[in-house]
């Protein structure tokens, strides 16, 4: 059995080096669509994949010329980088106001976490019945006296 | 308690729409420059700070041309408009060049290989730099495409033009400005 296994394991660690390295290739080679949505038009400020403007058209037309010359996906947006600045991929600078898209999400994440961690502190804290006795649940003495009455009524 | 419980969710509600408000505040266009040339009164750049060049590794700036009459041209080859303009825009150069002044064209947001190709299609002469993501012309209180402001010999903004030029346009302003003293 280990015998009739060891040539199909073989087998497998020579063809599994070749699948991965196509897998990769693949992965790797860009193309427009991919590419056009993780991109902005500089102009009409939406992404590349939606605007049809003359910028958008030259922006894409750059892009084919990259894909075309066989570049990678990174290759073409870190061309483009180099071309139109920071600002043409489809993320939030990490300087000025645009810093806020990143740090409002952090904050309002740390802020959720704190208050659930705040109010599960404060039941824990809280004894078993209390709310009743804080909610003043007992009766006052009129009422207690009207209630055994009623009761006692109700039983004969 | 439910006053301590609330008084952040305010703060954080308040810092929210403040967040908001200077957005929205921050994003408007400065009309500065229209309001003070419209009064004949002249203003330093917005900006002074450099750009790369078109066509080369170097840099450049306005202080580059500080004794000149600069009309800096805002255009890009993907607008129809600045295309139209750019054959008025080379004869006002060579006028300009020949009575100590020049063009410094802005290319914005296009990639160099388009912009170089409107460079020799239309054969500029004049330099230019690459405002690669329209920041700098943001700063003019730009609002569209082509459009030109005047810089006299002193460095400052002497007039602006967000359409356009025309001849005439370029008559008023220019040769005044060529006859005052460096």
């Amino acid at each position: 059995m280990g015998a009739r296994l060891v040539p199909l394991l073989l087998v497998l660690l020579l063809v599994a080096p070749g699948a991965s390295a196509g897998a990769q290739d693949q992965a790797a080679r860009a193309s427009l669509p991919d590419i056009e949505d993780e991109v902005m038009c500089l102009e009409c400020r939406t992404a590349l994949n939606v605007s049809n403007s003359a910028v958008a058209d030259q922006e894409r037309a750059f892009i084919a010329g990259l894909i075309a010359e066989g570049l990678t996906k990174a290759e073409v947006k870190a061309a483009l980088v180099e071309e139109y600045g920071p600002r043409v991929l489809a993320e939030p600078q990490d300087e000025g106001f645009e810093l806020a898209a990143w740090l409002v999400p952090l904050l309002a994440g740390g802020g959720a976490v704190a208050l659930v961690a705040l109010t599960a502190r404060r039941w824990r804290r809280a004894p078993a019945g209390a709310g009743a006795a804080a909610d003043g649940a007992r009766p006052d003495p009129d009422d207690e006296r009207r209630l055994d009455a009623e009761l006692a009524a109700f039983d004969r | 308690m439910r006053a301590r419980v609330y008084w952040p969710v305010t703060v954080a509600a308040a810092l929210l729409v403040g967040l908001l408000a200077y957005g929205l505040t921050t994003t408007g266009t400065d009309t500065t420059l229209d309001a003070a040339t419209a009064r004949g009164e002249r203003l330093d750049p917005p900006t002074r700070r450099s750009l790369p060049a078109l066509g080369g590794d170097g840099r450049g700036s306005l202080a580059d041309y500080r004794g000149k009459v600069v009309l800096v041209n805002v255009w890009a080859s993907w607008c129809e408009p600045c295309r139209d303009e750019l054959p008025l825009v080379q004869r006002a150069h060579r006028m300009l060049s020949a009575r100590g002044g020049t063009v410094l064209g802005i290319d914005v947001k296009e990639n160099s290989g388009a912009a170089l190709e409107a460079v020799e299609e239309y054969g500029l002469s004049f330099p230019n730099l690459r405002d690669r993501d329209g920041s700098f012309v943001r700063e003019w209180g730009q609002t569209g495409y082509p459009e030109s402001y005047v810089i006299d010999r002193q460095g400052k903004v002497a007039a602006v033009r967000r359409f356009p030029v025309t001849q005439r346009w370029l008559d008023e302003p220019l040769p005044p400005l060529l006859d005052e003293p460096a």
